[in-house]
């Protein structure tokens, strides 16, 4: 059986760090490639990273950035911020990412997912969506509606028929960002998150209110998400990734577990030592 | 020095970082000569399989890679390097290499739980031991992402299985001639182990 994921964002700005983002390691406070690294070796299944420069120069410090992380990490990770064109998505991609993410940009011009999809195929292309709660109406019927710009406009587009759209327009996976949920630790909004996975037939990451290992069950078994997304619970320290996914397994997830760090890579020499679990 | 084969097919470069990072030389070629004198090949590959047997008809890779592994040359197929060896994929109804014979099928899964593509870490149990699964725990996880399986005719073609709705081949070869489902490339620890055996694989 497929395992559930665990998936962690780094928010990168001009090739650093968000400041939103505190770590407990101090040496490696700022630098995403050697973060990103720190992740893979605990046994995280996946990364994104988000740009939110917002210069062109930025822009190709990201590209140095993504061409870094893969150098040294070898799980997927996609990138997402700024990309608006299939050249965008065709450089990130070319670096070394394995899937582009698009939020905004794909809302404002819905064919960028499928000049994308078709360009790199369904597997490469994530669709992340910014979720709030609000009375439902004939316009937004299921009560939640997409919000752009970083959760500043407000589209007057129902989420879950946009999921719908965007699966249709070849997206092969969604990231469903709740942001009433954001920030609060207090669990992941179930029932959104529940109502996307149900309307469509492609994965469903789930965003947005992660405080404790609990709230990942809740999420992957009752909001039937087929990952989770992780954020200040690994940033700040509060958890490993390992703590994480061993509570997981004792509650019957199906996680994949790692190989002792001692397995990885012994730099320089192209050796692995591989010891028992 | 290992040989990737560039078909335009996506994980070019994640292969070559992979290998980098093991210390294993290796290079980059579209140039069918080039194939046929490698001494090692990867065969990797992300996409649609009837565009990928376009693309390596118009660059005249097809036959040099034929050619190559009947010559005896170690070659390691990825994802949709495993799935074209064989000799029809469903996928564009295409005839595929016809290196190993079988054909890549879709999944038709009954579960509605199950989705299509099947994408993320799943279990590869080896059911035949082979030097390029030496050292693989019966719990190691891979990175899959694909919609079709190979199904070689012979069973003593399959090496490793995985469970999703049915048993997959996820592991299949022959001779001097190996490939996996899954993305070694992305498959963490694990995965760097399995293209290090690759590369240290001595076919007899």
């Amino acid at each position: 059986m497929l395992s559930k994921r665990i998936i962690s964002c780094l928010d990168v700005r001009d090739g650093k760090l968000a400041k939103s983002v505190r770590f407990v390691d101090t040496k490696d406070i700022g630098d995403p490639v050697a973060q990103a690294k720190k992740y893979y070796e605990a046994g995280l299944d996946e990364l994104v990273f988000y740009d939110i420069t917002a210069s062109s120069e930025g822009r190709n410090i990201m590209i140095d950035v993504v061409e870094r992380v893969a150098a040294q990490v070898f799980i997927p990770f996609s990138v997402g911020g700024g990309l608006r064109t299939v050249e965008d998505c065709s450089r990130v991609l070319l670096a070394g990412a394995e899937k582009i993410n698009v939020n905004s940009a794909a809302v404002k011009r819905p064919e960028l997912i499928s000049e994308a999809s078709r360009a790199f195929g369904a597997q490469a292309v994530v669709l992340s969506m910014d979720v709030l709660r609000v009375e439902p109406s004939a316009k937004i019927p299921s009560g939640y509606e997409i919000i752009i710009n970083g959760g500043r406009t407000p589209m007057g587009l129902d989420a879950i028929q946009w999921a719908k759209r965007g699966q249709d327009l070849g997206a092969g996976e969604l990231v469903v960002n709740s942001i009433d949920a954001d920030g609060t630790k207090q669990g992941y909004e179930l029932r959104l998150t529940r109502l996307v996975a149900e309307a469509v037939g492609i994965p469903v990451i789930a965003s947005g209110g992660g405080g404790k290992p609990d709230h990942l069950y809740d999420v992957l078994t009752e909001g039937k998400a087929d990952a989770a997304l992780v954020a200040s619970m690994l940033h700040y320290g509060e958890y490993t990734v390992n703590e994480i996914k061993e509570y997981l397994v004792e509650r019957g997830i199906k996680i994949r577990m790692t190989v002792d760090p001692s397995t990885l890579l012994e730099a320089g020499r192209g050796r692995l030592t591989v010891k028992k679990r | 020095m290992i040989t990737i084969v560039d078909y335009k097919a996506g994980n070019l470069t994640s292969v070559k970082r992979a290998l980098e990072a093991l210390g294993i030389q290796n290079q980059i070629t579209a140039d069918p000569e080039t194939v046929r004198r490698a001494e090692q090949i990867i065969f990797p590959g992300v996409g649609h399989a009837a565009a990928a047997m376009n693309v390596l008809k118009e660059r005249g890779l097809d036959s040099a890679l034929v050619e190559a592994v009947r010559g005896g040359t170690p070659t390691l197929g990825i994802c949709i390097g495993c799935q074209i060896i064989l000799s029809h994929s469903e996928e564009g109804d295409t005839p595929g290499l016809g290196l190993l014979p079988g054909v890549c099928t879709r999944f038709q899964v009954r579960d509605e739980s199950l989705k299509i593509p099947h994408m993320g870490w799943n279990a590869v149990t080896v059911t035949r031991p082979h030097p390029i699964l030496a050292h693989l725990h019966p719990d190691d996880e891979f990175y899959f992402v694909h919609s079709y399986f190979p199904q070689p005719e012979n069973v003593e073609n399959v090496f490793a299985t995985c469970e999703y709705g049915i048993t997959f081949p996820a592991a299949i070869g022959k001779d001097n001639l190996f490939a996996v489902q899954f993305h070694a490339e992305k498959s963490g620890p694990m995965g760097l182990q399995l293209l290090k055996n690759f590369a240290e694989w001595k076919p007899c």
